[in-house]
């Protein structure tokens, strides 16, 4: 349920952003999380079903990207893709790992509707 | 159309806690910010920590519950400033809850404040506080399985506390699992093996710590 705190500051940033390019309204948010943070998607998109009515925001979906956990071997120097649940190399089987990625937690894009440009509308059922 | 943002989602509560971290560098504060499950020993792990450190150091406490004053009292009895900070229902303590509260300890007298949060493995390793330690606990009864459930909570740890370590002999807890995933996904960071209850590894702990305040402070 930390969610909730995150998806308030997430709307305002959303905001700021769309009204920045002269925005009308927001259509989706596409968010980057990495794999080892406990960040439900899910949860995001109730929060902010409740928290977007009556600004641009109202029925925007939330689509969100996994992005994997990378790692370096510090014993056969080798790159690989590893999930929370097997802790270890993929190549080797090492558990000297150093963490490459997996963190990360950020806005990538939105998509939205400027002013005299409807050609995104995707039917959300507002109109 | 699409417009390409790559905002940090956490920059809100990151910037906070930078400006938290000033404010405690200004008056040479080290903050330990303490983290685990209901029940991992974090109030009776702190109150041993105060007793080991106090000779030393002025030391506060802030109290991280969801609600009630039971653990603020254990404390209080210590005779040591301390406030709580009650989240109404939040699983985690953020920057900004901090940066209210601090007003209310006496920043000029104190060299140490340690922060109990918020009883959960998930919500509190979202959230940077300002704190220049963080410190997770995990007990013995919780089982072998948390670093690999909970990995972002090992990972942004400057060391785990394996408490109530004399329960080992009457749980299927297999500490080298732990130890392995805990090297894993923070390589190099200490782990320490505590019991509470008998005092053992308590002084390994808080000497641990003492070195970390002195860095800090400096």
């Amino acid at each position: 349920m930390h969610e909730l705190s995150i998806t308030e500051h997430l709307l305002e940033d959303c905001i700021r952003e769309a009204q920045a390019r002269n925005a009308s309204r927001i259509r989706v948010i596409r968010l980057c999380i990495g794999q080892l943070r406990g960040i439900v998607p899910d949860c995001i998109q109730i929060y902010l079903d409740m928290l977007a009515e009556g600004t641009i925001a109202e029925g925007a979906r939330i689509e969100s990207e996994t992005l994997p956990v990378k790692v370096h071997c510090m014993d056969c120097g080798k790159d690989g893709e590893i999930t929370p649940h097997h802790l270890q190399c993929p190549h080797c089987g090492s558990m000297r790992l150093k963490l490459l990625s997996g963190k990360e937690f950020y806005i990538k894009s939105l998509e939205v509707d400027i002013d005299g440009d409807k050609s995104t509308a995707s039917g959300n059922g507002l109109e | 159309m699409e417009i390409k943002v790559l905002h940090q989602v956490m920059d809100w509560n990151e910037d906070v806690s930078e400006e938290v971290k000033e404010t405690l560098s200004a008056h040479h504060i080290c903050m330990i910010n303490v983290m685990g499950s209901p029940g991992a020993g974090k109030t009776s792990l702190i109150t041993s920590l105060i007793d080991k450190l106090r000779k030393d150091w002025r030391t506060g406490v802030i109290e991280g519950d969801i609600a009630g004053q039971v653990d603020a009292e254990r404390i209080a009895d210590l005779g040591i400033p301390a406030v709580q900070l009650n989240t109404d229902g939040a699983c985690h303590i953020e920057a900004m809850s901090i940066q209210h509260i601090l007003p209310e300890l006496p920043l000029d007298d104190l060299d140490v404040i340690f922060v109990e949060n918020i009883g959960n493995l998930v919500c509190p390793a979202e959230f940077r506080i300002g704190e220049s330690l963080r410190i997770t606990i995990l007990s013995i009864p919780e089982g072998d399985d948390k670093v690999e459930k909970y990995p972002l909570m090992f990972t942004d740890t400057d060391c785990l506390v394996l408490n109530k370590y004399d329960m080992l002999p009457y749980f299927d807890f297999d500490e080298k699992i732990v130890c392995a995933n805990y090297e894993t996904v923070n390589p190099g960071a200490p782990l320490f093996r505590v019991s509470n209850r008998t005092g053992d590894g308590i002084q390994e702990l808080a000497d641990f710590l003492a070195e970390q305040i002195r860095k800090a402070q400096s």
